[in-house]
């Protein structure tokens, strides 16, 4: 059975879509099936950054009207057999997405592969909210930056409770993710620091992932940044992140920072 | 012809009504019997105001006179007799309490008020998690407790205190039911808003110097006193 884990921020722009593709090729490659799904109907952008925006047949909301089936929709990836996409719509909008499709084809997905990753759009409406509703697992992806910090709380709170898993009385595993992170600036003390964020989020951390121009780099070839140039920062930062995911405990590696100041973040857990 | 407006009848509406009512089934010796009455309402003495009760005479074996003595004896003790059941019809004439029949078992709801004075119930709201941006929690009965910090954009509305273990962020409306005793209490200020039954303070108004530090706040008069903890 596989996890069902929601990619989501609520402000848009901080790295959904760069952490789904990324986090997705590092599972794949440590050998589980994954298939990414992209929820931001209308302006999909997952396509895009694993490179299939030239092999889109059928999307998610064909899938969603029965106009076809799940494995004439899901593309698969060039360079990892077991990595696998269900784009978005670029036409429709989200008012084509209905809770009893997007449950269905979870269901579906659920049944055939070990990690089911759902890129969420930005904001709190429809597509955001189905993205997260079947959800076991969450990533909240926040920059460094005040209003992104906020959204990301208003996120969780949803995540406590507009879930299937909310509303049985279970709780959703969630992971902040801290992208975008900017050494220079946190040393000069322009950003805002990770501790306070952890402190306003009150949500184990999974990982720090450096700003850099590696990531846009990748985008613009069509491939997630951990495919494209494994030993850059933000791709190590990526894969240590998908290795915490997946049980192990790797020491947080702040980018840039001394590693004495480690122990600090080690302990980190919810408040 | 004449315009003659003829009477419309009245229609008689029958409609139906339950009642569930106490029953009492008296047994022999009824003396003794009626001094367990006499000891339930020495404890609880207005138990059966407005509760007439029924009387199952099925367990003794009564003559009319004797009926008719047994039910003085329990008016008496200001308590009406609704009916009796379990007994002949023969036994009963016009001027007592009628012969009840299709009786069905239920639970009495007993609230025996112990005291006569009705306090009202402290009632307060535990929250043991934090309470994020975009949440809204309204308890008009009481206090709110919070473990955990209350985030940005969040509010909490109470009818009494609001006390925060953790950092208010969000806004803390207190006394909205005009309890203007009403306190908030908090480890750390950084709040949007803060208002004791309608009066109110934005973070603008805040002291500097206490900003982010352990403070209470309470209404004096109309203005707000926001004074440091320890």
């Amino acid at each position: 059975m596989a996890k069902v884990l929601v990619v989501t921020s609520g402000k848009g722009g901080v790295g959904k879509t760069t952490s789904t593709a990324a986090i997705g090729a590092a599972l794949a490659q440590a050998g589980q099936e994954v298939v990414v799904v992209d929820f931001d109907v209308g302006l999909r952008n997952l396509d895009l950054v694993m490179g299939a925006e030239r092999r889109v047949v059928f999307d998610l909301i064909n899938v969603v009207q029965g106009i076809a089936k799940l494995p004439q929709a899901l593309i698969r990836d060039k360079r990892l057999d077991n990595l696998w996409l269900l784009p978005a719509s670029q036409t429709k909008d989200k008012d084509a997405l209905t809770e009893e499709g997007v449950g269905r084809i979870i269901e579906e997905l659920r049944g055939n592969c070990d990690w089911v990753l759902c890129d969420s759009p930005a904001g709190i409406e429809r597509g955001a909210m189905l993205a997260m509703r079947f959800a076991d697992e969450a990533i909240i992806v926040t920059n460094p930056e005040v209003s992104s910090v906020r959204d990301s709380d208003r996120m969780i709170g949803m995540l406590d409770s507009k879930t299937v898993k909310a509303e049985k009385g279970e709780r959703v595993e969630k992971h902040v993710l801290i992208t975008r992170y900017d050494s220079a600036r946190a040393a000069r003390g322009e950003m805002i620091t990770i501790e306070d964020i952890l402190g306003i989020l009150a949500t184990p951390l999974l990982g720090v992932i450096p700003e850099s121009q590696d990531v846009l780099r990748a985008s613009n070839v069509g491939s997630p940044v951990t495919l494209n140039d494994p030993a850059s920062a933000p791709a190590r930062a990526y894969l240590d992140a998908t290795k915490r995911l997946l049980g192990e405990t790797i020491p947080m590696q702040v980018p840039g920072e001394r590693k004495g100041l480690m122990n600090l973040l080690l302990g980190r857990r919810a408040a | 012809m004449d315009s003659s407006v003829e009477p419309a009848r009245q229609l008689v509406r029958l409609l139906g009504r339950s009642y569930v009512a106490f029953v009492f089934s008296p047994v022999v010796p009824i003396v003794g019997w009626l001094e367990g009455i006499d000891a339930m309402l020495a404890r609880s003495p207005d138990f059966f105001v407005g509760k007439p009760v029924v009387l199952d005479l099925s367990a003794v074996d009564l003559s009319q006179p004797a009926i008719i003595h047994l039910v003085k004896s329990i008016e008496q003790r200001n308590i009406r007799v609704l009916g009796f059941e379990g007994v002949d019809a023969a036994h009963l004439n016009l001027s007592m309490p009628p012969l009840l029949t299709a009786g069905r078992h239920c639970a009495p709801q007993v609230t025996v008020a112990e005291k006569r004075e009705t306090k009202p119930q402290a009632t307060s709201l535990l929250l043991d998690s934090p309470v994020r941006s975009g949440q809204s929690v309204i308890f008009i009965e009481g206090d709110v407790t919070v473990l955990g910090s209350v985030g940005s954009g969040a509010e909490i509305v109470a009818g009494g205190s609001i006390h925060v273990y953790g950092t208010l962020r969000g806004r803390a409306m207190a006394g909205v039911n005009g309890n203007s005793s009403a306190r908030i209490y908090c480890q750390r200020i950084e709040a949007e808003l803060l208002a004791i039954d309608g009066y109110y303070q934005t973070a603008e108004e805040l002291d500097a110097n206490l900003r982010s530090k352990p403070v209470q706040a309470r209404l004096d008069g109309k203005i707000m006193r926001i004074t440091p903890l320890n």
